[in-house]
């Protein structure tokens, strides 16, 4: 088995992510995205960064290129696919998960630790943890203001489809907690299928132990279930 | 064919907070300017040849709904000259 890391001219978090992967006995590979989906894949990986410039609008060019049909199409199947900062602003513009992410209400990049609380732990990617739990994790994003209609939004909780909050350390959803103005604190949600996911912030630079907080180790293991 | 020149507006939906917008008011108050609000959009000129001003039309809104705006946040519209009234 093997995780595909995909690689955008422009990702900067792709080496991260396949290291945090094998940290965890999880095998990945980072793969350009000229080259198509290897044939073993069974696990898909959209990385941070600021693929082609952020141009027109965070995730937007990279949402469109071939490789993305590829991965609609692995994700119909089943294959598990997490798209984290960049990778979820490109989930999103493609169409994988609902919504948008925007300028942050601060109108500036936003770079610390943040606490999530998990809203449903149900899924594959947050199968370690109870819902209602804290975890702490870093953002690094200046377009995480997560929007979406009223209308979608009551869908995506009627669904049980929100993954993360932005939360204080008790896990209580503050406005001080939302970093970044976020539609309902929203840091994280599902597609149609759980095992599909996009968040904000960065579960592979909270696995290592050397770098902090090891909360995201849990969150990759998704790519085990 | 003609050539036309089509110029896609892309907006946010009225409610979906500006930050750039309101930091770009708050310099321009700053600055000693009397004003109340201020809106930004982004504007795409798109030169092509098409049969007519329709069919331009056409091609410039199918590129608005399929990169230039984002449906969940914008709204946009589209307008057409010919190439030579352009300018």
């Amino acid at each position: 088995m093997t995780v595909a890391v995909i690689q955008f001219g422009g990702s900067n978090c792709d080496r991260d992510a396949v290291r945090a992967l094998n940290y965890l006995d999880i095998e990945a590979e980072r793969v350009w995205h000229e080259d198509g989906l290897p044939e073993d894949t069974t696990g898909i990986m959209l990385p941070g960064g600021f693929s082609y410039g952020d141009y027109l609008r965070a995730g937007a060019m990279a949402a469109r290129s071939p490789i993305m049909a590829e991965v609609r199409e692995a994700a119909d199947d089943g294959v598990p696919v997490l798209g984290v900062c960049n990778g979820a602003q490109v989930g999103s513009e493609s169409g994988l998960t609902a919504g948008a992410f925007t300028t942050n209400e601060s109108a500036r990049f936003q770079c610390e630790h943040v606490h999530l609380r998990v809203e449903n732990a149900d899924t594959p990617w947050t199968q370690e943890f109870e819902t209602g739990d804290v975890i702490e994790a870093p953002i690094a994003h200046g377009e995480g203001r997560f929007e979406i209609t009223d209308e979608r939004y009551d869908e995506l909780e009627a669904n049980d489809q929100i993954l993360f909050r932005y939360c204080d350390a008790e896990g209580n959803l503050t406005d001080e907690a939302n970093p970044n103005g976020s539609t309902g604190n929203v840091a994280g949600i599902l597609g149609e299928d759980d095992s599909v996911a996009v968040l904000m912030p960065h579960p592979e630079r909270a696995t290592l132990p050397d770098v902090g907080s090891t909360d995201g180790a849990d969150v990759l293991t998704g790519f085990r279930a | 064919m003609t050539a036309y020149t089509a110029t896609v507006t892309v907006r946010l939906k009225h409610g979906v907070l500006d930050p750039e917008a309101e930091t770009t008011k708050q310099a321009l108050d700053r600055l000693g300017f009397e004003l109340s609000a201020l809106r930004s959009a982004d504007r795409y000129e798109v030169d092509l040849d098409a049969e007519d001003a329709d069919e331009a039309e056409d091609r410039a809104e199918s590129m608005a709904e399929r990169l230039l705006a984002n449906p969940t946040i914008h709204d946009y519209e589209v307008s057409v000259v010919e190439a030579d009234d352009a300018q």
